[in-house]
Formats: structure tokens, C-alpha cells, sequence
């Protein structure tokens, strides 16, 4: 049953990305212009010639079907304005950073959102639940790059109290590159999480089974683990799949921000260049990532909680 | 239903059997929910009506003033581009003349010292402050960057270090005959000229650019919510549309929609707003505004479609809507009468969460300089413009950062009151 359903998940996913892929190829080759239009003049001998290089020079459906049957085989080509760079070197070498920065902000946000939220359903109406709903209401409320740019701005004012680097306000190389920029990349999830772990754990706690539990003679932090947090987390798990997608693309200003030489800025910089292989390269590569991930946390709600399972083979 | 998909649709609103026909929402004005309801007034207020009262021009850029802080309507030496001269005689380092266009020093002949350099530093900075110049002359015309402080000028020997004169002056506020003139201040081909015109107020400061911050935020709103309002009506009402019609009529239909819904759902969000943003593309002297509502349309309906997808399929099945028909009701009349009253509070629930979400997206790509193009202006790309001068004057940030914060906040809660509203209603009558 699981396997089938897994299958039956790859499968939708390998369409989504082919749809993915055909949507990005003509809605860029809708742009006006192409990536030949630089700031040199070209005659037109010598753009004839570069468009023969790279194809342009064949129908739109041609270059379609080469352009995809490179890409079943795992190659996106060379990138038109980053000479003799091939996309999939540049995501290699980039993407790694973008999912170290993903992983850390999903982990901050994960982690505090269910800290937060259970701390808040436990003190319910009183303080601590007060100051993590107004936290969550202020973090909900406040762009990303808002806080970005905040947090540089403590951070430099950090530094020049201190009268030394205690954390670099950007760019990236070290582990105390990481922090501040996942903090500020997990926020508005770490929010979004906190509410919707408050919420279950309110339900939790209030349910018959905590109840027995406590029948039982369980308690503390037992109880807690076993009994709450596990039931409390299905519907944060659910959640992961749209939140690793928040996080992913909100990675652009962060990366941006604080000069982080992550996918998001060249995908960024390739739309404005029109740099079809590299856009269509990180395009796709971001999508199959995102079926992935929603696979995963679907898999990973049928293993937290059984009943899914049951359910999801029934159909 | 083929394809098991678990949807992460963050509230399923509850469809109780009894509700015949929707009764209008009853509100509660709880404090936060009228707190709420008045910021997006007075917001939507001071977009409209603000630049009618508010009459400054928000592309007009102020030379003169520069990332200045907050003035009143202040009084400005009209300054020619000669300074004046000194007089022969001085016994120390004397302010001849000084404005914020320029501050200009003389000094006497020293004896022994055959080389001059001057320093400037502000008031409480200690030590001698910026090395300003370095020569023979006994003048110097100071024009760097000059602001309404006390400045301190030291005259030291170059060759020995030794300090010989220091003074402090703060410069009066003016402006140049160019720029007064460029302004409209004064009547560009007169040639004698007030000594004094008067500044127009800048409650908040001008940015990077001088322009002024008040008028800009105004323009600004107004592009912020006008995305923020209008792209969600749209996508919304085609979503609901369609989602009704799929609902409804079921079959073929409702495969193909749901479909192409999920197509679009697995599509990255901001990846594509990026490139269909651009691939609408905008011609010169355009605002942008279009594209980005275009793409909000296309890539944003499939969430309401759903919804209200699910809410017609389950009222659809309903005891009174099949009564309905079995009396004669037409589809349509079925659909006026009975569906759309009953779907409309999930719908402005909706619509009431969309808004803050488009006004983000739209902040977001006038971020990276995606959204509104210049010389047209949003919250986003004023955002964009004072975070570049954030370490200097962070102001040029959190003004616009924070109008877009207050306008989500508020939509916000007005959109988690509508649906305790919608809740309630439907809650209430299953019980």
C-alpha cells in the first residue's frame, strides 16, 4: 500500500515538473528580447554565428524538444552571459549554500515554533502566551527584508558597542555566517508554525487520551514527549511542505541581503540577463526539489501518524 | 478523486446541513476588530486623500536637502555661487560665511607655518574630526555635506602638527540660486533675488534622492494597496467562478479544473510571478502595476477555486437545494438564491487573507525590482531604495517598512474576525 502510494505521489511529481519545465521554456521565450542583447553592439554576422552556437537560430518547438531531451538526460547547457559556465555547475556550486541557509532556517523555525507554540498553549491566557502571540502577530506582520535589514543594522550596532567583529553583518564562509540569516529567513515560519502548534496542543491538551494519561500517573516531561508533542506535531508536519517552499524562495532577499552566494541570486540575476538555460536550469531544479520535499512530508505524515496511511490506501 | 493528495488548505470551513439560507453576519465589534477596521480607513484615507492635502510632488528631488531629517517649513538663505569675500584684516581662524551650502573660513598669516590643513569635526566628536584640505592659501570654502549642526573647524601646521586655531559655527540653512531657481522658488530669470525663500516642510525627512518621504509614502500606499486590493478581488472572484461552476456542474468539468488547478499550485510562486512579471513585459513610461496584477491573476486563483469548489459540491448535495430544483428553481436562481449567499462569507473571508498576502507579494518584487517601476513608487521599492541608506538614516526603511506592517497587520485582523463571524454562523446553527 505505502509503496503504491508513493509510486502513484513520484509519478504526479514527475508530470508536475515536466509542467514546470514547459511553462517556464515559453513563458521566458515570451519575453521580449533575448539573452544575445547585451551592452556591445553585434553585427550581424557575429549573432547569426552565436545564435547557430547556442540554437536560437531553429523553431521554437525544435529547441523545445532539444532543450528537453538534454534535460531528461541531466544536462541544462551553458550559461548565455556567465561564459563557458554550465548551469549545472552553477548549481552544484550554489545550491549547497541555499540549502545549508534552508536547513538551518527550517530547523530554527521548526524547533522554536513548537517550543513557542506548546509553552503558549500551556500558559494559555496567561503572560508567556501573551508575548508569543504578539511575537507571532509582529513577525507575521513585518516583510522579510524589513527584518534583514534590521537585524544588519543590531548587528552593526552589536559590533561598534563591542569594538569587534562578534558577527559578521554578511557574506558567507564560516558557521557565524549562518546564524543571523536563518533566524531572519525562519521567522515569518517559525511564526506561522508557533500559531498552528498553539492551536493543536490546545486541542491535545484538552483531549480525553491526556486525561487517562494523567490517570495513569504520567507526567512531566513524559507526558509531554509521548503524549502531547507527538499528537501536537501532525498538523506542524503537515505544514513543512508549504513552509519549505516559503523558505526556499524567500531565500532570495535574505541571500541578497547579506550577500550570500546562494541559487536564489543567480535565478534573480539570470531573469533580469534573460539567461534562458540558467533560469530554465534553477527553475526546474527548484521545482523537482519542491515535488520532492512535498513527497517526503507526505510520507513522513503517514509514518508520524498511522491512521494516514490506512486512509491513503483506501483510495 | 484518483490521486491521493493531501491539501494544505490551513482552514476547512465547516458546512452545517441546516443552514437554509445565510442570515447577514452578525459582527461583533470587539476593540481590536474596530482598532483594526479603523487603521485600514484611515490607511486607505491616507492614500486617497492624503495627496490631496498633502500637495508636494513625490518625484520632486531637493539638492539641497539630501537624506535631511524631519523640518518644518523652514526659511533658506538663497546663496549665489560666488562666496564673499574676507576682510584684510583677522586675528584668528574666522567664519566668513556659513550655510549648509557652504561654510567658508579665513585665517591669518602665521609666522613660520608655510603649510596649512583643516580639519572638521562635529561638536561632541573628539579629536581633530575629518581632514578637510591641505595647502598654502589663508582660505578655504568648506562644501562637503554640510548639515544644520555645530561644526568644529581646526587649523593646524601641516609640516609640525601643531594645532593654531579652532572655531566652531553652524551653519544657517540655504539653498543655492540653481537650485531655487530650478524649484520655481524664485523666477528663473530675475536677476536680483530675495535673500530669504521659504522651504517647503518635510514632516518626515526627504530620502537618498531629496524627495520628500511624506508625499512619497502617499504615492506609494496607493500603488501597495491598490495591488493589495485589486489583484485579490480579481483572482478571487475568477477562482470562485470557476470553482463554482466546477462544483456544480461536476463531471468532465470539474476534472479539468481541479487539474489545472493543481498544475498551477505545483508551479514555484515567486519564481514564476518573477518571469511572468516579465514576460508581460512593460512598455517606457509604465508603471508595472498591470503585469503584476496579470500574474497575481494567473498563478493565485487555484486556492479560492478550491474552496469554493468544496463548499458548492457539499451545499450542492444539501436537502434544500434539491427542493429547490424539485420547485422549479432554475440553476441560475439556485445559484443566486441559494449558493452564493452561502458561500459568501467564506469568500470575504478569503478575500479579506488574500489582501495582505498581495500586498507582500507585491513588496516584495518592488524589493528586488521586480514590481512597480520607476518613477511610479510602492511601499516595496521605497523599502528597496532606504536600505540601501540604512546605516545612516534608517528612517528611509522602517517609514514605508512600517506602513506595510500596520496595513497587514490590520487586514490581518480583520480577516481573523470575519472568519470568527463565518465560524460562528455556521457553528451555531449545527449545535
Amino acid at each position: 500500500m505505502m509503496i503504491k502510494f508513493v509510486l502513484h505521489r513520484l509519478l504526479w511529481g514527475a508530470i508536475t515538473v515536466w509542467f514546470i519545465a514547459t511553462a517556464t521554456f515559453f513563458a521566458m521565450h515570451a519575453v521580449p528580447g533575448d539573452p544575445l542583447i547585451q551592452d556591445k553592439a553585434m553585427s550581424p554576422a557575429v549573432r547569426a554565428q552565436l545564435e547557430a552556437r547556442y540554437g536560437l537560430d531553429k523553431p521554437l518547438s525544435q529547441q523545445y524538444f532539444t532543450f528537453m531531451g538534454n534535460m531528461l538526460s541531466g544536462d541544462f547547457g551553458i550559461s548565455f552571459t556567465q561564459e563557458n559556465r554550465r548551469v549545472n555547475d552553477i548549481i552544484r556550486e550554489h545550491f549547497p549554500v541555499s540549502a545549508t541557509l534552508g536547513i538551518a532556517a527550517i530547523a530554527i523555525a521548526l524547533v522554536g515554533g513548537v517550543f513557542a507554540g506548546s509553552i503558549a498553549a500551556h500558559y494559555r491566557g496567561q503572560w508567556p502566551d501573551k508575548l508569543v502571540m504578539f511575537m507571532v502577530v509582529a513577525a507575521i506582520s513585518v516583510p522579510g527584508f524589513v527584518i534583514a535589514g534590521l537585524a544588519q543594522l543590531i548587528i552593526v550596532r552589536l559590533n561598534a558597542a563591542a569594538e569587534s567583529t562578534v558577527l559578521p553583518v554578511a557574506g558567507w564562509g564560516g558557521v557565524n555566517h549562518v546564524w543571523v540569516p536563518a533566524l531572519v529567513l525562519g521567522l515569518g515560519t517559525l511564526a506561522y508554525l508557533s500559531r498552528l502548534s498553539r492551536a493543536a496542543m490546545l486541542e491535545v491538551l484538552s483531549s480525553d487520551y491526556i486525561l487517562a494519561a494523567r490517570a495513569r500517573g504520567i507526567s512531566g516531561i513524559s507526558l509531554f514527549f509521548r503524549y502531547q508533542l507527538r499528537n501536537a506535531l501532525l498538523p506542524v508536519v503537515t505544514e513543512l511542505g508549504p513552509a519549505v517552499a516559503a523558505i526556499t524562495t524567500g531565500g532570495f532577499v535574505v541571500e541578497l541581503i547579506f550577500a550570500i552566494p546562494g541559487l536564489g541570486r543567480y535565478f534573480v540575476q539570470a531573469v533580469q540577463q534573460l539567461d534562458y538555460t540558467v533560469i530554465m536550469g534553477t527553475t526546474v531544479f527548484y521545482g523537482a526539489f519542491l515535488v520532492v520535499i512535498v513527497v517526503l512530508v507526505d510520507i513522513s505524515y503517514g509514518l508520524i501518524d498511522p491512521r494516514i496511511r490506512l486512509s491513503a490506501g483506501r483510495s | 478523486m484518483g490521486i491521493p493528495v493531501f491539501r494544505f488548505a490551513p482552514w476547512q470551513p465547516p458546512i452545517l446541513p441546516d443552514v437554509e439560507c445565510a442570515a447577514p453576519p452578525s459582527w461583533r465589534w470587539s476593540p481590536s476588530l474596530l482598532a483594526a477596521a479603523g487603521t485600514a480607513m484611515a490607511m486607505l484615507l491616507f492614500v486617497l486623500v492624503g495627496p490631496l492635502v498633502w500637495q508636494q510632488d513625490p518625484s520632486q528631488q531637493w539638492l539641497s536637502q539630501v537624506s535631511s531629517g524631519p523640518t518644518s517649513g523652514i526659511y533658506a538663505r538663497v546663496v549665489g555661487p560666488i562666496p564673499a569675500k574676507g576682510t584684510g584684516n583677522l586675528s584668528r581662524l574666522t567664519v566668513i560665511e556659513s550655510n549648509t551650502e557652504r561654510v567658508h573660513l579665513a585665517w591669518p598669516e602665521v609666522v613660520s607655518v608655510e603649510r596649512f590643513r583643516l580639519y572638521r569635526a562635529k561638536q561632541h566628536q573628539s579629536g581633530k574630526g575629518l581632514p578637510l584640505w591641505q595647502g598654502r592659501d589663508r582660505s578655504y570654502t568648506d562644501e562637503l555635506q554640510l548639515r544644520r549642526q555645530i561644526y568644529r573647524y581646526t587649523l593646524v601646521d601641516a609640516d609640525t602638527g601643531i594645532m593654531l586655531f579652532s572655531t566652531e559655527t553652524r551653519p544657517e540653512p540655504a539653498i543655492s540660486v540653481f537650485e531655487a531657481q530650478l524649484q520655481g522658488l524664485i523666477p528663473a530669470s530675475a536677476a536680483v533675488y530675495p535673500e530669504y525663500v521659504r522651504l517647503p516642510a518635510h514632516p518626515l525627512g526627504t530620502d537618498a534622492l531629496g524627495r520628500d518621504i511624506l508625499a512619497r509614502l502617499m504615492a506609494g500606499g496607493r500603488s501597495s494597496l491598490f495591488v493589495g486590493i485589486v489583484a485579490p478581488l480579481l483572482f478571487i472572484s475568477f477562482g470562485a467562478i470557476f470553482g463554482g461552476l466546477a462544483g456544480y456542474l461536476g463531471g468532465k468539468f470539474d476534472h479539468f479544473a481541479m487539474r489545472s488547478a493543481d498544475f498551477v499550485v505545483a508551479l514555484p510562486f515567486l519564481l514564476f510571478m518573477i518571469l511572468l512579471r516579465i514576460a508581460f513585459g512593460i512598455g517606457p513610461g509604465e508603471d508595472g502595476i498591470l503585469p503584476l496584477i496579470l500574474a497575481m491573476l494567473l498563478l493565485s486563483w487555484p486556492s479560492s477555486a478550491r474552496l469554493i469548489r468544496g463548499q458548492v459540491l457539499a451545499l450542492r448535495s444539501q436537502p434544500f437545494i434539491d427542493s429547490a430544483r424539485l420547485s422549479g428553481v432554475t440553476t441560475w436562481g439556485i445559484f443566486r438564491r441559494h449558493i452564493f449567499p452561502n458561500v459568501l462569507p467564506v469568500l470575504m473571508v478569503a478575500f479579506s487573507f488574500a489582501i495582505p498576502q498581495a500586498i507582500f507579494t507585491e513588496a516584495f518584487l518592488s524589493f528586488i525590482g521586480m514590481g512597480v517601476s520607476p518613477p511610479s513608487t510602492s511601499w516595496g521599492a521605497m523599502c528597496n531604495d532606504g536600505i540601501k541608506t540604512l546605516l545612516s538614516h534608517p528612517g528611509q526603511l522602517l517609514w514605508p517598512a512600517a506602513m506595510i506592517s500596520i496595513s497587514v497587520l490590520a487586514f490581518n485582523i480583520l480577516g481573523d474576525a470575519l472568519r470568527d463571524t463565518a465560524d460562528k454562523r455556521s457553528g451555531g446553527v449545527g449545535q
